[in-house]
């Protein structure tokens, strides 16, 4: 049964450039995270249990990993002979003309027009988060809003363009500072947003035509008291990535119980593509505790607050600590390694020392040998 | 239409598998769990389709519910395909009547339509509750280079054990001159291993003789295999080499599940070129708690373990709590084992809870009557009550109660 009618649209490629290091050679969307999900799973997964079936992914650049974890969207069953996944990268490679969301947004008008669906809703992949977006849509058909923002309450990100919100008590938006860096906490948007699909269609139309390209800064703050604009606090766990550093944490922070709870409730399961390895061997000298271990992982050395991705391979006498571990990494004997962020496919020959800090943690580039 | 295809597999999926009793009570063998996140039937799926067999028949009878939701459409196996791909075939009525399938060779004949619809050159024949690795393209070329009408594949095993397995007595050429099944004084080691290639047009002739053969139990091994021998058709046998297990009892099962967990066991299930493809949950990954203890054992997604694991097979979802210990155990999807619990050379299967304080199995050494040592297991959805004791060998079918001690099965 449909609740809400509902169309979803993905930037996977929104604030690319806030870990630079992991995102050279994919997308945010594409980002993996906690053993053997991508950032695009938890919003994807959010949307596919809200009932949504009609998902639109709008890719700037750098999507190639991306399409290659989508496939045909079976593995969020969203390969569908009604909608399904609809994969939108650019109509042109100018790249000059892709600086906002309003000109993706612009590119997919066609798509738009088509779609049958009475809302929109619209999300970053930044944020990790179980959010229950049938309440959130609920939420904004109830105020009658022209847009409603999902906003969270806390310490604000140093996101270059992140909007801090000043609400009224019924929830409406009085006031929106983009870019304002503070350590103060506030009401920060997390990058998700709902509306009438007619509205967006109307309002991209007219600020392509006045050459506007920001939709936060030249159609939500520009237009605040015309518009009734509401926010929606996200009642669950809410993990901004907005730096090798913030990454690292929202890593080990899975370690804890409750997080893992928040974030992988049974009644909303996150999905992602599936590998088919084998079950995690632990050998005889095997150490492991505090640790998330994802399948196809063989581990036979000390291994101790640890995110280990899919296939990693940890040999006797290695003794990780504090580290995340991506997918197909080698740990050879005798490494030992404590505060790394070790990318795809990475080699640490026998005997590797190398130590970060847990306020600056290494980042070590994928298909690198140490 | 369908598109012709060079060989068909039909997996005999339809056994009650008793020996394996608690756990084959509501389940068909080849759904039995298996190795952490298979089940049985994943390893003769997978290998037909890494071998490149595109069309099988899954042929089902006793308890097929799960079995058949397990297969579905086919898709983990990647058999999910247009016009060939994997086909549940239950017996059915037809209008002069309805018949279970009576033996092995009548399941394949009541589906003669379907086998026929892809004109196939060649059947390849399969059992649902083996465990290894084999390439059947290999198997089919030796078959076609024989001009063979029908080929056996052979496993050489240890001479002492010969005497529990059917075998085969072959010329140097590898042509099959006699079939002995459980010989007292074996004259060779070659022992079948359920698995057949039959050139189609000389298989179904001898399944319609079969079947008008009133006298005969419609079984492969029984009735089918020595008619053709006697009638002097050229069937050969093909030697497999590499690990193969038939997981037909509760002994068996637990063994080659521990085999997985050693090294030296030729059984790698991690090699990318020939994956074994099942149906996963998709769990989040495991978590391993700071007062977990894991050594020696294979654990699979989303499972939680805050105590010690030793030399077990942990299947998805399993919740072994702080204090716990499981020791040479295989704990199937969802299991629960509760504080200070003790878990040991035991089978547990899905859904089973064993709350805090209670014992299940006993290790060789504690045995003080070694010939009454043996592998415990609980069935489906069970609870083993608080500081309760299930002794080794035992077979639980209801719950156990507080305290209660549930001796060996008989």
């Amino acid at each position: 049964m449909r609740n809400y009618n509902a169309l979803g649209l993905i930037f996977p490629n929104m604030y690319d450039e806030a870990v630079r290091d992991c995102t050279a050679i994919r997308s945010m969307g594409s980002l993996p995270f906690g053993g053997r999900y991508r950032l695009i799973d938890f919003v994807l997964s959010n949307m596919v249990n809200a009932g949504i079936t009609k998902v639109g992914v709008i890719t700037k650049s750098n999507y190639q990993s991306l399409m290659d974890h989508l496939g045909s969207g079976k593995a969020w069953d969203l390969s569908r002979k009604h909608e399904g996944l609809y994969f939108l990268p650019p109509r042109s490679s100018d790249d000059a003309k892709y600086q906002g969301r309003i000109s993706s947004l612009a590119d997919v008008v066609a798509f738009l027009k088509r779609s049958k669906e009475e809302l929109v809703i619209l999300s970053d992949c930044h944020m990790v988060s179980s959010m229950d977006y049938r309440a959130m849509l609920k939420a904004h058909v109830e105020s009658g809003a022209d847009v409603t923002v999902a906003c969270r309450r806390g310490v604000v990100p140093a996101l270059a363009d992140i909007p801090v919100l000043t609400l009224d008590a019924a929830s409406r938006v009085t006031d929106m500072l983009i870019g304002r860096i503070s350590e103060d906490e506030a009401v920060y948007g997390v990058g998700t947003y709902v509306m009438r699909k007619d509205w967006l269609l109307r309002t991209v139309t007219e600020a392509v035509a006045r050459n506007l390209l920001h939709f936060e800064r030249d159609i939500l703050q520009r237009h605040l008291n015309e518009m009734h604009i509401c926010g929606y606090e996200v009642p669950s766990l809410v993990m901004p990535i907005y730096s090798l550093e913030s990454y690292f944490n929202a890593n080990l922070a899975l370690l804890d119980a409750d997080i893992r709870a928040q974030l992988f409730p049974k009644s909303r399961p996150v999905y992602t593509k599936l590998r088919d390895c084998d079950p995690v061997q632990y050998g005889l000298h095997a150490q492991v505790t505090n640790s998330l271990v994802a399948d196809g992982a063989h581990i036979d050395g000390i291994v101790t607050n640890c995110i280990v991705f899919r296939g990693v391979n940890i040999s006797r006498d290695a003794v990780l600590e504090n580290c995340v571990v991506m997918q197909d990494v080698t740990v050879g004997d005798h490494c030992k390694l404590g505060c790394i962020v070790a990318d795809k496919n990475a080699v640490f020959r026998s005997g590797s020392r190398l130590q970060g800090s847990e306020s600056y943690p290494v980042y070590i580039a994928k298909n690198a040998i140490v | 239409m369908f598109r012709k295809q060079e060989c068909v597999a039909m997996l005999l999926a339809g056994g009650q598998g008793s020996r394996l009793y608690a756990l084959t009570r509501r389940i068909a063998k080849p759904a039995v769990p298996f190795g952490g996140k298979y089940r049985i039937i994943d390893f003769p799926l997978s290998n037909c389709v890494n071998s490149g067999i595109e069309t099988v028949g899954v042929l089902t009878q006793y308890q097929p519910l799960e079995l058949n939701d397990y297969i579905g459409s086919g898709q983990p196996w990647d058999l999910d395909r247009m016009d060939a791909g994997v086909h549940v075939l239950p017996p059915y009525q037809r209008n002069k009547g309805a018949d279970w399938y009576k033996g092995t060779a009548n399941a394949i004949y009541q589906n003669i339509d379907f086998i026929q619809r892809y004109d196939p050159e060649y059947v390849l024949v399969l059992s649902g509750d083996h465990i290894y690795k084999m390439d059947y393209s290999d198997m089919l070329a030796q078959h076609k280079a024989n001009n063979a009408d029908c080929t056996i594949a052979v496993l050489d095993v240890p001479k002492e054990e010969a005497s529990r397995f059917g075998i085969l007595n072959t010329n140097p050429d590898g042509s099959i001159y006699e079939f002995d099944e459980k010989p007292a004084v074996p004259k060779s080691t070659l022992a079948s291993m359920g698995i057949y290639i039959f050139t189609w047009e000389k298989l179904r002739k001898y399944l319609i003789a079969d079947e008008e053969d009133t006298t005969s139990q419609n079984d492969f091994g029984k009735n089918l295999l020595p008619a053709m021998l006697n009638a002097g058709e050229r069937m050969f046998a093909y030697r497999f080499e590499g690990y193969w297990k038939d997981v037909g009892t509760i002994d068996s099962l637990w063994e080659a599940n521990m085999d997985l967990l050693n090294p030296k066991v030729p059984l790698d299930l991690s090699d990318p070129t020939w994956k074994i493809y099942s149906r996963n949950p998709g769990m989040p990954p495991q978590y391993l708690a700071p007062t977990a203890m894991v050594q020696n054992s294979s654990i699979t997604e989303g499972c939680n373990i805050y105590g010690k694991v030793e030399s077990s097979v942990i299947f998805a979802g399993v919740t072994v709590e702080e204090g716990a210990e499981i020791i040479d155990s295989i704990l199937m999807p969802g299991t629960v084992v509760r504080r200070g619990a003790k878990v040991q050379y035991a089978i547990l299967a899905e859904n089973v809870e064993i709350d805090e304080g209670a014992c299940v199995g006993e290790s060789p050494e504690e045995c003080t009557d070694l010939s009454r040592w043996g592998v415990a297991v609980v069935a489906s959805g069970l609870r083993v009550g608080k500081g309760a004791f299930v002794s080794a060998q035992a077979m639980v079918e209801d719950n156990v109660a507080d305290d209660e001690e549930v001796g060996a099965h008989a």
